[in-house]
């Protein structure tokens, strides 16, 4: 109880020599690996695709290193543990997502592309605003997402390492930045790609072991684990927690019409934003060809599902064994369930393990985004309009390589800056934003492009960059940025929009668009160009093949 | 791998190669099966996704009938989300080794082998 009491008052739990141990060796273990796996990486596309050789079973590991994030691990199993069921739609909503990534989405576009998401939406429309508009939307995206990761990074620190002040904070999310540019500068798509096998080895592992020992706690008994979970949170001394039914939808969203249509306003964005994510779209192109693709998304979501499955465990043996109050009240709240779970369970050693897998997720899915964001930034902006060139081929890869990799540095560095920034918000609704401009932005054009032939350039800026700018309006001025306790900024009021996730809106709206621009625009695209994208999307004529060795 | 292994591409196949390709029945045939499967079966999976967010949203009562101890029917539907979701991914699998692959590879063939 001494322990609890410690945690309650906002101590480190656990051993921070142990916990920055143990992250030391996976980082000494993965630059090995990583500075072995870049003998090679001298042209374009071994650094951006890893010279697309990675089997199909690699990539889908490495996809759910990249997917399964700290909002995964920390902000699900956090909210399952405080709220109940409703932390468990928002599993089912990225889980499900993957069979539209699946159906409609990875093979043709591993079919048709080289490097980024812009090169297949820009094959049969006119290349340079194309290019820009899909650029655009894929900086936005990484960006909303790096601020979700670099702000579970603010709050993981203070619970793990013991470092309360905000100098020391910054000082680690500064090292964890860093670091992240170092992994990507050496090792490029191949290394980063080792990078997320190795953190997903260790996250599912983790996560599977966890829920292993909390179901022994019940005697494999799940139902009694979540009658236990329903008493704690009965138990609390927080009136409002304590009348929560956790069993049943309800808890988070359940309270007026306005919050439950925010919530299938965020059920809309987490099952379309999926496949519009630019990073998980990128790694479609690490492997050789769309078979390898489809396997790749199979391997994805049968690991995705089982950790979903083994978070629901957690959040529910976190509420049953730590409590809600003890959750709420530690740095971190509700995003330190799980670390805290792991000390009931397996003390020092295991919060010094789990702690280093939720560090070794920050880093990892940061630098698939930062990655992610300087390929575009280099092949599509770079290459093909700060130059001004009409065709990529005046810029060599080799200049796009080096664009990027000063593009990774810029990067890295506003990751740091927005991390000491964004300390203390939810990261699971943060990223449910980036899900909402991914679902918004890119889908529709994605789905137009492979699916619908009379699509033109208008639909698709129209469709990009209204659904881009309505999702982005709409978050400034709802509940989530002012006017409400929770908000960013509780102390002014400029809110009108009621909901604080905005897809119900914003993705219609740029499918419509995209509808709109294509009829009022003339049907003047080059039939030869869309009959060969349409024979390479479905058939994999041409598409770009591995690099030899 | 050496290169030879490949013809040279893109440069190797014109613009009215690619369609006429696109106007064989063979082609067609292979984006009608494409169309025919992934439509129905993305709006089957999406249509259940949005009912069981529908009765998460506004069917409380509903979600928290005690079917076994303290499992209940949300538990339950959540779960059949995850069950769903497998078995749909197995089907397109299974399918799409089936009735894609032969098809793309031998119009695949046909385009890379007349060009080389």
């Amino acid at each position: 109880m001494t322990i609890d009491v410690l945690a309650a008052a906002g101590a480190a739990v656990g051993n921070p020599v142990a916990n920055i141990g143990i992250f030391a060796l996976f980082v000494a273990i993965t630059l090995y690996i990583v500075i072995r796996a870049s003998k090679k990486n001298t042209t374009a596309a071994e650094f951006f695709t890893a010279g697309r050789s990675f089997t199909g079973p690699q990539n889908g590991i490495a996809i759910s290193g990249d997917y399964l994030s700290a909002a995964s691990f920390l902000g699900i199993a956090g909210a399952i543990a405080v709220y109940g069921y409703d932390g468990f739609l928002y599993s089912i909503g990225f889980l499900v997502a993957w069979l539209v990534a699946l159906l409609l989405v990875a093979e043709l576009l591993r079919n048709a592309g080289k490097f980024t998401m812009a090169d297949v939406l820009s094959f049969r429309l006119r290349q340079r605003p194309v290019r820009i508009a899909a650029a655009t939307t894929t900086l936005a995206v990484c960006l909303f997402y790096l601020l979700a990761q670099m702000a579970g990074a603010g709050g993981l620190v203070a619970l793990l390492l013991n470092v309360k002040g905000s100098l020391g904070q910054a000082f680690v999310i500064a090292v964890v930045g860093l670091l992240m540019i170092v992994y990507v500068l050496i090792g490029g798509m191949k290394g980063t790609t080792w990078v997320q096998i190795i953190k997903a080895a260790l996250l599912i592992g983790g996560a599977a072991l966890m829920t292993v020992m909390v179901l022994l706690k019940f005697g494999v008994n799940f139902s009694e684990m979540l009658g236990a979970a329903q008493t704690a949170v009965s138990g609390s001394a927080n009136e409002a927690v304590a009348k929560r039914d956790v069993l049943a939808p309800g808890a988070q969203y359940g309270a007026s019409l306005t919050s439950q249509i925010n919530f299938i306003s965020l059920a809309l964005a987490l099952v379309l934003g999926t496949a519009g994510l630019p990073h998980v779209l990128m790694r479609f192109y690490t492997v050789p060809t769309a078979k390898e693709a489809r396997r790749s998304v199979v391997w994805a979501i049968v690991l995705i599902g089982a950790f979903y499955l083994f978070t629901l465990a957690l959040g529910y043996g976190a509420a049953a064994l730590v409590g809600p109050d003890e959750i709420l009240a530690a740095p971190g709240a509700q995003n330190s369930a799980a670390p805290l779970l792991a000390f009931h369970l397996g003390g020092v050693v295991l919060l010094g393990v789990i702690s280093a897998v939720a560090f070794a997720t920050i880093l990892a899915v940061v630098a698939g985004l930062t990655i992610t964001a300087a390929t575009s930034f280099a092949h599509d902006i770079y290459a093909s309009v700060v130059r001004g060139a009409h065709e990529n081929n005046s810029v060599t890869e080799d200049e796009q390589v080096r664009v990027s990799r000063i593009t990774v540095v810029v990067i890295g560095i506003l990751a740091i800056g927005l991390g000491i920034l964004a300390a203390e918000q939810n990261i699971a609704f943060l990223v449910a934003l980036a899900f909402a401009v991914a679902a918004a932005a890119n889908l529709p054009t994605i789905l137009y492009s492979l699916y619908w032939r009379r699509f033109n350039t208008r639909g698709a800026l129209w469709s990009m960059y209204g659904g881009l700018i309505s999702t982005i309006v709409l978050i400034i001025f709802s509940p989530a940025v002012s006017g409400a306790k929770t908000a960013m900024l509780p102390n002014v009021d400029f809110a009108w929009f009621p909901l604080a996730n905005p897809g119900i809106v914003s993705i219609p709206l740029a499918f419509i668009l995209g509808i709109l621009g294509t009829l009022t625009s003339p049907d003047d695209e080059d039939r030869e160009i869309a009959a060969e994208f349409e024979v390479r999307s479905l058939t994999g004529v041409g598409a770009e093949k591995a690099v030899g060795h | 791998m050496p290169e030879t292994q490949h013809p040279p591409r893109e440069t190797a196949i014109s613009g009215q190669e690619y369609l006429a390709v696109q106007a064989s029945p063979e082609f067609q045939e292979l984006r009608n099966r494409l169309r025919r499967f992934v439509f129905p079966m993305s709006a089957v999976f999406l249509l259940w996704y949005f009912a069981y967010v529908m009765l998460g949203a506004f069917a409380h009562d509903f979600m928290a009938i005690k079917v076994w101890g303290n499992i209940n029917v949300g538990l339950l539907i959540g779960l059949g989300q995850f069950l769903s979701t497998f078995i749909i991914t197995g089907i397109y699998v299974w399918w799409a080794n089936r009735e894609l692959d032969p098809r793309a590879a031998a119009i695949r063939a046909e385009l890379e082998g007349g060009a080389a």
